[in-house]
């Protein structure tokens, strides 16, 4: 069958060779001169110091990357971070590693355990002394809701009560890679902050 | 182990001294009056046939008409123990002598009871809640606690 090339625009092999030696010989015409380095106005000491960023990222990137975390370990669910602290889950490789026994050198609360009514304004005036800006993560069933306890006479039931939690991490102890994941939500979080236009 | 001494024994030696102040005994128990507690607490302490130098815990059990206190006592001399108990009728008003100047020990366990059952201790030098704060309402291990 005879095929039908009406409508098709057929270039010879001559025409495009024509056509690409003239891309060439354009590219060429105007290529004479070299291109002078970007940044041959800077000194050579200057070249190799010089990164551009953004002031948000930089001091995100500061926070997010230390948060050292103050002593809040009410009940058994400081057992299972103490666990993630130590050398088989060793958190210290986010860079979180530090505790901090006063809570104005501390950016991060985690709440590892049940708080009691009689416990709550100790735990509160901690997170007042932290200085800003500092976050809480609530580990375990009991930091959340109370846990089992929840309709105890003597129990909170949940820390959102007293004071304000970034980080839900669920479990009746969570497994230190769940407070490992959570620590990197919060991280994520962080990262998101813009630091000139939105408080909190 | 310390030997457990016989709560029948223990009261017949008590008898001569205590002639009203035993209400019953059996095998692993003494019974006693409130009012005789702290005597008969004393004498087993100091006699030297007894010597219960050492308090292991006081504890109390709600019974619905009465509550009952339960002392733990151990002699490290002698290496036995005896299980005392007291009674105390109704829910309310409650009152047991302390025996905090013949064991400091008792001082935080006395305390303790009268937080959580709301039995207090005539004599202790510092008759206030331990665990719970002041203004909470009720005795939260009573049975009628809600």
């Amino acid at each position: 069958m005879e095929i039908d090339r009406t409508g098709f625009q057929i270039y010879d092999d001559a025409e495009l060779d024509s056509v690409e030696g003239q891309v060439i010989e354009d590219l060429k015409a105007n290529s004479q001169e070299e291109i002078a380095d970007p940044d041959q106005w800077l000194d050579e000491e200057l070249q190799q110091n010089i990164l551009l960023t953004t002031v948000d990222w930089v001091i995100n990137w500061g926070r997010r990357s230390s948060p050292w975390v103050s002593l809040c370990f009410p009940a058994c669910c400081g057992f299972e971070f103490v666990a993630a602290m130590g050398p088989r889950f060793d958190i210290s490789r986010f860079g979180m590693e530090i505790l901090r026994a006063s809570p104005r050198q501390a950016d991060l609360m985690i709440t590892a355990g049940t708080m009691t009514w009689k416990m709550a304004p100790n735990i509160r005036r901690i997170y007042n002394q932290m200085a800003e800006p500092k976050w809480v993560i609530a580990m375990g069933a009991c930091a959340i809701s109370g846990g089992i306890f929840r309709s105890s006479y003597s129990v909170v039931p949940g820390y959102n009560h007293i004071i304000p939690v970034d980080v839900y991490v669920p479990g009746c102890p969570p497994r230190p890679e769940g407070l490992i994941y959570g620590i990197q939500m919060l991280q994520e979080k962080i990262a998101k902050r813009k630091n000139f236009t939105q408080k909190g | 182990m310390t030997i457990a001494l016989s709560g029948k024994e223990v009261a017949t030696k008590l008898e001569q001294q205590f002639p009203s102040g035993i209400i019953s005994s059996t095998e692993d128990s003494l019974l006693v009056k409130g009012e005789s507690l702290f005597d008969i607490i004393s004498f087993l302490k100091t006699s030297p046939e007894f010597k219960f130098d050492f308090l292991n815990s006081i504890s109390a059990v709600d019974y619905f008409n009465y509550f009952e206190i339960v002392y733990h006592l151990t002699s490290m001399e002698h290496n036995h123990s005896l299980v005392l108990k007291t009674r105390c009728d109704g829910r309310e008003n409650l009152s047991v002598p302390s025996i905090v100047s013949l064991y400091e020990g008792a001082n935080a366990q006395e305390r303790e009871i009268y937080d959580l059952m709301g039995i207090s201790f005539e004599g202790h030098p510092n008759m206030k809640r331990i665990f719970l704060w002041d203004g909470f309402q009720g005795h939260p291990l009573r049975k009628d606690f809600l």
